[in-house]
């Protein structure tokens, strides 16, 4: 019965680290490739002093945010959901979507941040070839963006292996409450300072095998690159 | 008929004058060289054809048609073929690299685009090659790969910039053939830039010299040189 409980907690936490960090992933790629490979296409346009600039200042600014501590994101969350903040009203503290919400801020930046570099590396004359060949400009956007593609997977395997990993952040916003919001790195720190060192141990063997599998996965895709 | 007309055409990068009024005609059919030494201008000339760039004055026109470089270019463009000097393939099959102008296209049934891929990949004498990497290819077949690209569509106008000078003298020795076979048996105009004078010779039924961004003399190889022919000594 103990054993049982052991094993439905270790399940439960597992997949709610999985579901928390996949949605933040999720939603990050869809906002950060889109605005990554926007500004990866800046490279291909006319280079004015003035443009030059823009692209210095809005490049500077991404890298910072790759960088973002986590418990400075996990604190502004909890600032803007808790019940005196702006956003009190949407009882969203101390819920997987609050945890949500505070990977998501940390995932952005990098995926924009990888993509945008990925884009970038694509040769101008890839662009100019396919418009060549009579693509609109749609179109060339697109294979250049299928070119980069080892580079923006690369950057959602990045992006997932941060998420997964961080524990900060999400337990000052999700408040590791057990059986709710309880993921495998707050839960690693809780069962060791309980002196619960089996779940801990397993609980760290999980988040090694997921941190593998990660790795695993960017060195075949960059094997794969190199090989291009 | 002129296939394309040039004319006064000028090109400035910031304040560096590349073109100097250019003007020259060709005709539909004719195999046409622009001769020159490195940094003449040539390949300036052929991105303005290509409509990869806008002239800074002058005019172009296409088949009697004033070409309009303020709006959409992909019409115009797939009338005209370019294969660029430094060899450019996506990193996709063979056929998909082939394909690619066709498909991009959206009228053409899937059985279509099979059948004109395996003919032009015959004419540049790489059929069984359609499942290769493109970017697994050796300098003259990649080279070729990129006249198949430019000729699956079946262009009114190719443009070739120094599409040889890269290659072997095996390769420039298959890469003439087809282009001569091709501007003999389907009549396709063609314009390309060389810096080689007996490649020059070889292929163009007319030269124009381009130094220093002025076209100095146009007309057939012989008259430009003088009757001396290049290969006889």
């Amino acid at each position: 019965m103990v054993e049982d409980v052991f094993l439905q907690e270790i399940i439960n936490i597992t997949f709610l680290s999985l579901r928390v960090s996949g949605t933040a992933v999720l939603i990050g790629a869809l906002i950060g490739i889109p605005v990554g490979a926007f500004l990866g296409f800046r490279q291909f346009k006319g280079k004015k002093t003035m443009m030059r600039l823009v692209d210095v200042m809005l490049k500077s600014i991404i890298n910072t945010f790759m960088g973002l501590p986590p418990v400075a994101v996990g604190l502004v969350v909890y600032l803007l959901l808790t019940s005196s903040g702006p956003l009190g009203w949407l009882g969203l503290l101390y819920t997987p979507t609050a945890m949500v919400i505070t990977q998501l801020i940390m995932v952005v930046p990098i995926i924009i941040g990888v993509t945008m570099s990925a884009v970038g590396s694509v040769e101008r004359s890839i662009m100019e070839k396919a418009l060549s060949l009579g693509a609109t400009k749609n179109q060339a956007a697109f294979l250049v963006l299928r070119e980069a593609r080892v580079g923006v997977l690369t950057a959602i395997i990045v992006a997932f292996g941060a998420a997964i990993s961080e524990v900060g952040g999400i337990m000052i916003s999700g408040g590791n409450i057990r059986w709710f919001t309880r993921t495998l790195t707050t839960a690693i720190v809780v069962e060791t300072e309980l002196g619960n060192f089996n779940m801990a141990l397993a609980l760290g063997a999980i988040l090694l095998s997921i941190a593998f599998v990660i790795n695993l996965a960017l060195t075949v895709l960059q094997i794969k690159g190199a090989r291009r | 008929m002129r296939a394309v007309e040039v004319r006064g055409l000028s090109k400035d990068y910031s304040g560096r004058l590349v073109l100097r009024d250019v003007t020259f005609d060709v005709h539909e059919g004719e195999f046409f060289v622009l001769l020159g030494p490195n940094g003449s201008g040539k390949t300036t000339l052929l991105r303005i054809l290509d409509l990869l760039e806008e002239p800074t004055t002058g005019k172009v026109f296409f088949e009697g048609e004033e070409v309009d470089y303020s709006k959409d270019r992909a019409t115009l463009r797939r009338k005209i073929g370019m294969v660029f000097q430094h060899t450019v393939l996506f990193d996709m099959s063979v056929f998909d690299n082939v394909a690619y102008p066709l498909k991009i296209r959206g009228d053409l049934a899937k059985a279509d685009i099979e059948r004109k891929v395996a003919r032009v990949l015959e004419d540049v004498e790489l059929s069984g090659f359609e499942r290769k990497n493109a970017l697994a290819l050796s300098g003259g077949e990649a080279q070729r790969v990129a006249l198949a690209q430019a000729l699956v569509a079946e262009p009114k106008l190719l443009l070739l910039d120094e599409p040889t000078a890269n290659l072997d003298p095996k390769n420039v020795s298959i890469v003439e053939g087809i282009l001569s076979r091709l501007n003999r048996e389907k009549r396709t105009t063609i314009i390309m830039t060389t810096h080689n004078m007996f490649q020059a010779e070889r292929l163009a039924q007319r030269v124009a010299l381009l130094n220093e961004g002025e076209i100095r003399a146009i007309g057939p190889f012989r008259d430009v040189f003088g009757n001396q022919s290049l290969s006889s000594q």
